[in-house]
């Protein structure tokens, strides 16, 4: 056991270092923080599922938010209705927006990335108003209130022995969501390692050579469909829970995009991708609309217009420069520059010892 | 049957403003395979400065030409700064980057100009007059008549011009174009600046009928998407009479079919743009994709 852990690789470890790092982050900020993060990890969750469809298989989605708008209405109407515990509808939301997003597939198979994302485009332009019609079912533009729920016994027990301090309930909805990302990110390292990962990219590569070597072309582009969707909808379940309501204006084009920077400035096709990029797209707008009422020297008008407009320009910018700079996201710039510093150290050792460094490309 | 033929003209005339913007994304799609999610933010653009130059006194028909010659040197300048340096990137990257653009468009929008709605003046008359029994307001007849004028000046100089033949050509066949001497990337640049003149019409059009905000746009180029996908994406002709006929659908859809209404008018639109793209991929006018292995 011990010999195991001592020959870990050093990644290994960093995952238990975030892990214990995000276990104990809440203990010492403020309830308010805390639900911050955990919307931002719920953020993390639907963006790993984006990551999935986008990064792995090759199929690029804008109407994300429709599922995460499906996923939170499911669970927000089966509590209502049926008055079940909450957290028990977070798995049905996911199979649901997961059998949703599979059968969304079938179709999304005839057509090209371009024609796949301007349809998804159009459906999440739409979803809000979609929303909104059914009243009795929906609540209407009104929607939903969520009661969020306090901690049980067992959880708040165990938080007071440790911290000495009662637990709130928005630290109670940030260790749920936070189990959720932990089981949802294992599972999604775990499939993508795998030979259902392994076909995805090899469709996104060439899906001619993937089928010429056997690969299932359709099955695994509905199957990632399905996958990013069912993520999604565990995404949008939280999502509701986190805000404590559902209504139609949570849902609008913005909340695609911001999955779409999130992916994008994360580094598609990683693991660790999704949660750097869900930090970055949850906080930036946050940051960027605070930063202008802090200026004391500004107007008063040009500040109210600059917290409206900051975030969607500092997005926009932000995206444009990423994709042309640095498309492989901040992943791909950490990768880059371990590769580098570890060539560069790797080749100041050789020249002591006289041997060549190996050529990275053929380890 | 009165009231039908009304909602027929009105209709006509709303889908010349989608036929002039999904002109717009057939002209960027020719020239490069791209489907530009920034135009009717583009067009919200120009359409802001059409406004700043109204309200200064400027006459509307001064002010429409010079604001057409403002957005084709910006649609220029996008090309150069932005679409430039990745113009051989996926189609995943560059529809990445001009949805950024469309979001930096709308946020420099709303700080330059607010997020107050303003109505934006008509050029034409608000009285109707009676064809054969059938009342058409002067708005309609004027879009009408505007848009025709533009779609085919677009017209004369793709197919009469020579620019407009380079032009062609560039998009036709790179390669063969610069062995000949064309300047390719320019001609990419030129047909920016031109998709954005012809959005920048749609903008001007529609901010009469709707209140000019930063978001005016956004389901209007839902509606063009349509009519470009309905007439085949590559086919000038094709977005017009795509155009068109979302503009009489959407109008009839909302009169005619129990439960639409106003709001759902968008989701006709996402009907229509489904539909299409599952029965008829390549649209009315559009030529079949044959895939090369």
């Amino acid at each position: 056991m011990i010999e195991r852990l001592r020959t870990a690789p050093p990644r290994y470890w960093l995952v238990g270092l975030v892990v214990l790092f995000f276990l104990g982050f809440p203990t010492v900020i403020s309830s308010f923080l805390a639900s911050e993060w955990s919307q931002a990890l719920v953020l993390a969750i639907a963006i790993m599922g984006l990551n999935i469809l986008v990064g792995y298989s090759g199929q690029l989605s804008l109407g994300h938010g429709a599922f995460i708008a499906l996923g939170a209405y499911t669970s927000a109407i089966i509590v209502h209705h049926f008055k079940v515990d909450y957290l028990l509808t977070i798995p049905i939301a996911g199979i649901l927006t997961g059998v949703v997003g599979f059968l969304f597939g079938v179709p999304a198979l005839r057509l090209s990335a371009l024609y796949l994302a301007l349809a998804t485009f159009a459906l999440a332009v739409v979803t809000p108003s979609l929303i909104k019609r059914p009243t009795e079912l929906t609540g209407g533009v009104q929607g939903i209130l969520i009661a969020q729920p306090d901690p049980p016994q067992f959880a708040s027990n165990v938080y007071s022995t440790i911290t000495g301090s009662a637990m709130t309930s928005e630290q109670w909805i940030y260790y749920v969501t936070l189990f959720c990302a932990l089981l949802l990110f294992w599972l999604a390292w775990n499939l993508l390692r795998h030979r259902p990962g392994r076909a995805m990219r090899a469709i996104r590569d060439s899906e001619v050579a993937a089928a010429a070597s056997g690969v299932n072309i359709a099955g695994y582009k509905t199957l990632a469909f399905g996958i990013s969707a069912f993520y999604a909808g565990v995404a949008g379940s939280l999502f509701g829970l986190g805000i404590g309501f559902v209504s139609p204006d949570a849902f609008p084009v913005g909340l695609s995009i911001q999955l779409l920077v999130g992916t994008v400035i994360g580094g598609l096709a990683s693991i660790p991708g999704p949660l750097l990029g869900a930090i970055f797209a949850y906080f930036l707008p946050i940051y960027a609309s605070q930063w202008a009422p802090n200026q004391t020297w500004l107007p008063a008008q040009i500040t109210a217009t600059v917290k409206n407009a900051g975030p969607a320009v500092s997005y926009g910018v932000i995206l444009i420069l990423v994709m042309i700079f640095a498309p492989n996201g901040i992943v791909g710039l950490v990768t880059r520059g371990y590769g580098a510093l570890s060539r560069r150290l790797r080749g100041a050792g050789d020249r002591e010892t006289g041997h060549v460094p190996p050529d990275p490309q053929t380890v | 049957m009165q009231e039908f033929f009304q909602l027929v003209v009105s209709g006509i005339a709303t889908g010349g403003i989608f036929a002039s913007l999904a002109l717009a994304l057939v002209l960027i799609y020719n020239a490069m395979g791209l489907v530009n999610f920034a135009q009717g933010e583009m067009a919200m653009f120009a359409t802001f400065v059409a406004y700043e130059l109204i309200i200064r006194g400027v006459s509307f028909w001064i002010a429409f030409p010079v604001t057409l010659v403002l957005a084709f040197g910006g649609g220029i300048a996008i090309q150069r700064i932005v679409i430039r340096p990745v113009e051989r990137a996926p189609v995943l990257t560059l529809v990445i980057i001009t949805l950024g653009l469309a979001t930096t468009i709308n946020g420099l929008a709303g700080f330059l100009f607010g997020y107050v709605p303003a109505s934006f003046p008509s050029p034409f008359s608000v009285r109707t007059i009676d064809v054969l029994g059938v009342y058409v307001g002067y708005q309609d007849l004027g879009v009408i008549a505007v848009t025709a004028v533009v779609l085919l000046a677009v017209y004369l100089l793709l197919e009469h011009t020579t620019v407009g033949l380079t032009l062609r050509a560039a998009a036709f066949h790179p390669e063969a174009s610069r062995l000949l001497g064309v300047h390719v990337s320019w001609m990419l640049a030129l047909g920016w600046g031109l998709a954005s003149a012809v959005g920048a019409v749609s903008g001007i059009l529609v901010a009469p009928v709707l209140l000019l905000d930063p978001d005016m746009m956004q389901s209007i180029i839902i509606y063009a998407f349509a009519a470009a996908v309905l007439g085949g994406i590559e086919s000038p002709l094709g977005a017009v009479v795509g155009g068109l006929v979302v503009g009489v659908t959407i109008n009839l859809a909302g009169a005619y079919i129990p439960h639409v209404g106003g709001d759902l008018q968008l989701a006709v639109g996402l009907a229509i743009i489904i539909a299409v793209l599952i029965l008829k991929p390549n649209g009315l006018f559009g030529r079949a994709a044959v895939r090369r292995v």
